[in-house]
């Protein structure tokens, strides 16, 4: 064999070997999306089929009807944008104060800010739910939503962004006459596009994905998001496979759609202070 | 990655940049302090609201027993904790908790890392696999949870189907002791492998083409390159990726409640799900056994973040 053929089998083999390290790994996706599409008697089959052989689509029509997951993904997408619109005006605002503004306490509010970020939030659940329990937000949208439109990771990734604009900007503006909430609105985020996609983007995700609090904070189907109606479309009497994996691919098809579009910008988000 | 290091430099480096940068000037005027503080006042309400005040009666309830509704009636100091040590309940907590760990945190940094090496090569389309491998990340919780939860079933689910192809007799995936919790950190590490891949892929990246280029002319086999430059390099990269998926096993909740509720007696009740069942279980309110189990989950993730702070000298974040 030539040097050039044994090149050639050599790439031919490894990208067989990434063919099938990927099938393994994405082999739960594939049967969530096939098993979505077979009928409950071919998933209960034993052995169970690995592809459909008629097409299903009636079981997203059905999953859609028996259990309120419309509804719980129009509450999914308006506590996680309500989140991600906190969260980005809130970051910005404390971001700007740390980078721009000289005032006293700085450093060790800043370390507040990050301690936040330290503290597991599992450990504060109880007083949490007892505390909106006290507010009356148990089952509402506030109860979702208002204890996650501030966090420390956000100030961090948009400190870490600001810190990157050379401070004449802020000096040649301010000689302009322009005070610091113009400056911070139109022309600090203007340029900061892409760091607050890497937040919005970020948060949107964490938002959508939360499962113990909104868990804690409902009591209704018709309030519950969609992590929890998953959850229920599984202890439900009926537990049809097919059901479930309909119920599944609706609910990461935004998530997927995301990853895949955005993935630089989550793994900009992942990496921040992990990797030099 | 490596263009956009600058973006994801340590906090030091940056805060000393700021500072520099601000020295000329006084503490600034009375209207700047002004306008800092109402920059900062969302924020400040927020967290002053939903972590120091819930931080404060979280440590506040822990001194207290209550009554079966869960309001705090007396004081009773340590006691919370010491019925936490001595209990040996707690003691199969920890264990299992320890336990859930090392299944999720070794497996998941080797695959992360295996998976990573094997898309490092620049070769075409690669893009695509590196993005098809990091999907399960895609997945929340409960969506990964209720997918392997049919896997699971008794009798009639896909992972038994599929050993009875290869005449394996079927395994009582959930409900069996032995097999619960290693059964739940597979679903763990499925999901969380797409996490460690991107961190790793990220710190191949970031290592300089030249290292490997000299270490060829010099004759270094892609074995030895791995053992002497990869590894040596990357190791502040696993490192944070042990401590934060330590961190993040500690955190697990949705697959243990979807899956297993936390039994089949009592193996995979990790502190988390204790604490759950303690203030959240059916006719169980016990806020101040819990808040005390609450400040202790608190203390030994406090402990892994100091010590990663001392290792690498920088902070940790995880959000």
């Amino acid at each position: 064999m030539t040097g050039s053929a044994l090149r050639r089998a050599w790439r031919a083999g490894y990208y067989a070997l990434l063919v099938a390290v990927a099938a393994v790994v994405l082999f739960p996706l594939y049967y969530a999306v096939a098993g979505s599409l077979m009928t409950d008697a071919a998933l209960v089959a034993f052995p169970p089929a690995l592809f459909p052989t008629e097409l299903a689509w009636r079981n997203y029509a059905r999953v859609m009807q028996a259990f309120p997951l419309a509804r719980q993904y129009v509450n999914s997408m308006v506590v996680s944008l309500a989140i991600v619109a906190g969260v980005v005006v809130t970051s910005v605002l404390s971001a700007y104060a740390f980078v721009f503004i000289d005032f006293p306490f700085r450093r060790t509010a800043f370390a507040a800010f990050m301690a936040t970020m330290m503290i597991p939030v599992e450990s504060l659940i109880i007083p949490k739910y007892l505390l909106v329990a006290d507010l009356g937000w148990i089952n509402s949208f506030p109860g979702l939503i208002v204890p996650f439109v501030a966090t420390g990771f956000g100030t961090f990734l948009m400190r870490q962004f600001f810190l990157t604009f050379p401070g004449e900007l802020r000096e040649a503006a301010r000689l302009d006459g322009c005070g610091h909430w113009r400056f911070a609105w139109t022309i600090l985020v203007p340029l900061s596009k892409h760091g607050l996609g890497v937040l919005a983007v970020y948060s949107f995700i964490a938002a959508y994905n939360q499962f113990f609090w909104p868990l804690l904070v409902t009591n209704t189907p018709d309030m519950q998001t969609l992590q929890i109606g998953l959850a229920s479309l599984d202890t439900a009497e009926a537990r049809a496979p097919s059901l479930i994996f309909a119920g599944v691919v609706v609910a990461i098809a935004p998530m997927l759609l995301l990853f895949y579009v955005f993935q630089r910008n989550i793994v900009r988000g992942l990496t921040a202070g992990a990797v030099k | 990655m490596a263009g956009e290091a600058p973006r994801v430099a340590p906090a030091g480096s940056a805060r000393a940049s700021a500072d520099a940068r601000l020295a000329p000037r006084r503490r600034g005027s009375a209207r700047d302090r002004a306008t800092a503080l109402l920059f900062l006042a969302p924020s400040l309400l927020v967290f002053a609201t939903f972590v120091f005040y819930p931080l404060a009666r979280s440590i506040y309830l822990s001194f207290f027993a209550n009554d079966l509704l869960g309001a705090p009636v007396a004081f009773v100091g340590l006691e919370q904790y010491l019925r936490i040590v001595t209990d040996p309940r707690f003691a199969q907590v920890m264990t299992t908790t320890a336990w859930f760990v090392v299944l999720t945190v070794i497996p998941s940094i080797a695959i992360g890392l295996g998976l990573a090496l094997l898309v490092r090569p620049k070769i075409a389309g690669i893009g695509l696999f590196r993005t098809l491998l990091a999907t399960p990340f895609a997945f929340s919780a409960a969506a990964a949870a209720v997918v392997f939860d049919v896997f699971y079933r008794p009798g009639i689910g896909l992972f038994n189907g599929l050993l009875s192809y290869i005449g394996v007799p079927p395994v009582d995936w959930l409900t069996s002791p032995a097999a619960a919790l290693p059964s739940l950190a597979l679903a763990v590490v499925w999901r969380h492998a797409g996490y460690t891949m991107l961190v790793c892929l990220a710190g191949l990246e970031s290592i300089p083409d030249a290292l490997y280029e000299a270490s060829r002319i010099d004759g270094a086999s892609r074995l030895a390159q791995f053992r002497y430059i990869s590894l040596p390099l990357l190791t502040p990269t696993l490192f944070f990726l042990a401590v934060i998926s330590t961190i993040h096993a500690l955190q697990t909740f949705g697959e243990i409640k979807i899956l297993t509720h936390g039994g089949p007696a009592g193996t995979t009740t990790t502190l988390v799900y204790s604490l759950y069942e303690t203030a959240f279980g059916l006719g169980s309110s016990d806020y101040g056994l819990a808040s005390a189990q609450g400040v202790l989950l608190m203390l030994i993730v406090l402990v892994i973040t100091v010590v990663q702070f001392r290792v690498l000298g920088r902070r940790v974040f995880y959000a």
